[in-house]
């Protein structure tokens, strides 16, 4: 087992250098850079900098470097732990960074279970009353749940909130904490705040769960052992909870691997329309000005997650299918 | 026929049912194909019931029979047509297609024609009784402001005194059909000239026809929604087109070599799965340069969009193509001495191009969800373009949803559409693969 985790990590290696390495290709892409498009701003506010003052400013940037040279300088840095500058907010990305993508994955963490609840319960129920009008209600709901991209979702809800209670469900927390220190009332201002997102972010993936779930447990169900566990007796809750739903479960871990990047992607947009403190409207801000070391390093740590995320799921893979780790 | 009736009878045990008159024996016998007709104890023989039975099983024969001669594209359509709701979505698909082809003539309006004294004017009801009675052809009240005397503000209000028909094939605003053909009918709309004459004897309310209301500056939500969706619609077809060219390159190299290219080519696939697929189309998207054409950041982003999507179908066909080495009428095929390339297009793709079509179809939404998204936070397609995305960058202001919630419409269009392909594509594929 250690063998094989120790492999994954090794692979790990390689897949993160590549993402660096496009990370960093992507955002150098677009024709100029931010002193261009800061020079652009002044010029619409109607003064425009003196070229000695752009000088200075390239080359303090460093700038006036090759690509090749700032990439290696980057990533030098980047494997110490330092991020390179913002030239926007005029602060190490470092210390941007870290409570955004703290507060991504609190988020996607969040949607995590609540898909895996839902898609637990509402699974079982319309598999146990395959066909009854239950059954329909949510299997027409999740096909909606599938079928509406949960940006629109944040809208909908921001909407009916705002309209019909009065209520603005944007941020994680109530004015009065956004910027105090870490307590337990903070706490349960951010508990209050991150159903909202939680719900939103994993509707499309506890749909997508409730199907699954509903289809594993009616094969498991028409199967003898099940008939064989009834004869003798046992209460039904019983019955279906103790077996089958155990088989059924696991879909649950197999696809974590993939429905965590796709938490971590969903929940930027629905951070955007929802105004999170989360990664999603920094990355956007910074890929719109050109602040290349933070848009790359929200990148590459974005895509860090992820992997992480996938070897995780791979480890509980194997922990639970021995033909995974002994096949490696 | 006589040979498989017989057949099933000898093969069938015999249960204490089966204990009829010998003549009725067969006929009810016939259980293969309904096996609720002969349950134990069922001694009664019911002449209504016998005569039901024949019928049936001969029905079962020729069914049979039928199934035996079919074409494979006959059972694929047979197999599909089960599928309820695979057939609605399908027509929902082809209307929406539709829709797109002839936005320019089925809109009431130009999309760029604008009102501003009509900003956020609320949908109006299409009426046919005008206090009571029956007018005999469809109207809207007209539109009045007022200002409420609580708010202050200024509202709409519906002014009964006026009414305007709507017309089929009225002369509106004038447009080119597919930049090629000009003309200024629409399917449906209020009369120019009845609007003229309105205006000249100054009447105080504003003749429209906004079926889902107007927006920010006053346009029709509708025909805009119309000529959104042939730029939503599109991008979903062309960036499937690319990505399953893409796929099906990469994916068949893959599959028919095997060996390093096929390790690499895994490895790229598995590389670009691994990267959250939002942030890097955003900083992609980003990187398109602000100045170009709408046509180029069309084609940029359809291309942006593909680049990742054909790892999906490079996978599919690849997995196809590894289970399809090792069937016997591909080793016929090359015993018979046909070439590589015969192998591969004569008998190997059309065996899953089926397969490929329905992968193809269940691709779609999500490229449209993907274009919609990126629109949406203003990195996609930018305005003059229209695209349901952009529509729906409106509504990203709370405070202009709240006064004007058909901002939202795009949306239900986007979830009808995305729901329509999605179970269009669940049929296509489950029709894919009739022998099973």
């Amino acid at each position: 087992m250690s063998s094989f985790i120790f492999r994954r990590f090794l692979l790990m290696i390689p897949t993160l250098f590549m993402i660096s390495l496009i990370s960093f290709i992507v955002i150098e892409l677009p024709p100029g850079d931010y002193i261009t498009s800061y020079i652009a701003n002044r010029m619409a506010q109607g003064d425009s900098p003196r070229q000695d003052e752009i000088d200075a400013l390239t080359k303090q940037y460093g700038l006036d470097q090759p690509v090749q040279i700032r990439y290696l300088k980057w990533l030098a840095n980047v494997v110490q732990g330092k991020f390179g500058f913002s030239f926007e907010w005029q602060l190490p990305v470092s210390d941007l960074i870290w409570d955004r993508l703290g507060f991504t994955v609190i988020v996607a963490l969040s949607a995590l279970l609540f898909s895996w609840f839902v898609g637990l319960v509402v699974g079982i129920l319309s598999a146990v009353y395959q066909y009854s009008v239950w059954d329909y209600l949510f299997t027409a709901l999740s096909f909606i749940g599938l079928g509406t991209p949960n940006f629109l979702l944040a809208l909908i809800l921001m909407w009916m909130a705002f309209a019909y209670f009065g209520v603005n469900i944007s941020g994680l927390f109530s004015r009065e904490f956004v910027d105090a220190p870490w307590s337990i009332a903070k706490f349960v201002d951010l508990l209050k705040h991150l159903w909202a997102p939680a719900i939103i972010v994993g509707t499309a993936g506890s749909a997508g769960l409730v199907r699954t779930m509903r289809a594993n447990l009616l094969d498991e169900l028409s199967k003898p052992y099940v008939e064989t566990g009834r004869a003798k007796g046992l209460n039904e809750l019983r019955l279906v909870l103790k077996y089958p739903t155990r088989v059924a479960l696991n879909p649950f871990v197999s696809t974590m691997g993939w429905a965590l990047p796709q938490l971590v992607s969903g929940s930027i947009i629905v951070s955007v329309v929802l105004s999170l403190p989360t990664t999603g409207p920094l990355l956007l801000r910074s890929l719109l000005t050109q602040d290349m070391y933070l848009a790359a390093s929200f990148l590459l740590m974005l895509s860090t997650l992820t992997i992480i995320g996938t070897l995780i799921s791979d480890i509980l893979l194997a922990l639970l299918d021995p033909r995974i780790r002994m096949g490696g | 026929m006589d040979v498989d009736r017989s057949g099933s009878r000898a093969s069938r045990p015999r249960a204490a049912g089966d204990t009829d008159p010998p003549g009725n024996a067969p006929l009810s016998s016939g259980g293969a194909f309904k096996p609720s007709a002969t349950k134990a104890g069922d001694f009664h023989l019911d002449m209504d019931e016998v005569y039901d039975d024949t019928a049936s099983y001969l029905d079962a024969n020729e069914e049979q029979d039928r199934l035996y001669v079919a074409a494979p594209l006959q059972m694929m359509w047979w197999r599909f047509t089960k599928h309820k709701m695979a057939v609605v979505g399908g027509v929902i698909v082809i209307l929406l297609y539709l829709i797109a082809i002839f936005a320019e003539f089925l809109s009431p309006y130009n999309p760029e024609t604008y009102e501003v004294a009509l900003t956020y004017a609320p949908p109006q009801r299409i009426h046919f009784f005008h206090e009571g009675k029956f007018q005999g052809r469809p109207f809207v009240y007209g539109l009045t402001q007022a200002r409420n005397p609580e708010t202050l503000r200024m509202e709409f209000q519906i002014d009964e005194t006026v009414r305007y028909p709507i017309y089929f094939w009225p002369e509106g605003d004038s447009y080119r059909i597919w930049g090629l053909f000009e003309s200024n009918r629409h399917l449906f709309g209020i009369n120019e000239a009845v609007v003229d004459e309105a205006r000249e004897e100054g009447a105080p309310s504003f003749a429209t026809l906004f079926v889902l209301g107007a927006d920010k500056l006053g346009r029709d939500m509708l025909t805009r929604i119309i000529y959104g969706s042939r730029i939503s619609l599109s991008i979903g077809l062309i960036g499937v087109i690319l990505s399953f060219l893409f796929g099906v390159v990469l994916g068949g190299i893959s599959g028919y070599y095997g060996g390093a290219v096929d390790v690499i080519i895994q490895r790229l696939i598995e590389f670009i799965r691994s990267v959250p697929s939002i942030p890097l189309w955003m900083a992609l998207s980003a990187s398109l340069p602000r100045d170009w054409s709408s046509l180029r950041i069309y084609f940029g982003i359809t291309i942006i969009l593909s680049l990742i999507g054909w790892t999906f179908l490079a996978r599919a066909v690849r997995g196809r193509f590894l289970a399809m080495r090792e069937e016997e009428f591909i080793l016929a095929a090359r015993f018979a001495g046909a070439g590589e390339m015969r192998i591969i297009l004569r008998h190997m793709v059309p065996s899953f191009f089926s397969h490929l079509i329905a992968s193809a179809t269940l691709a779609v939404p999500a490229m449209i969800l993907s274009e919609t998204s990126l629109s949406f936070l203003g990195l996609g397609l930018r305005p003059p373009t229209i695209s349901w995305g952009v529509l729906l960058q409106e509504s990203q202001n709370l405070r202009s949803v709240a006064l004007a919630p058909w901002l939202l419409l795009p949306g239900v269009v986007i979830i009808v559409t995305i729901l329509a392909l999605n179970f269009l594509g669940d049929g296509l594929r489950d029709a894919a693969d009739p022998y099973r």
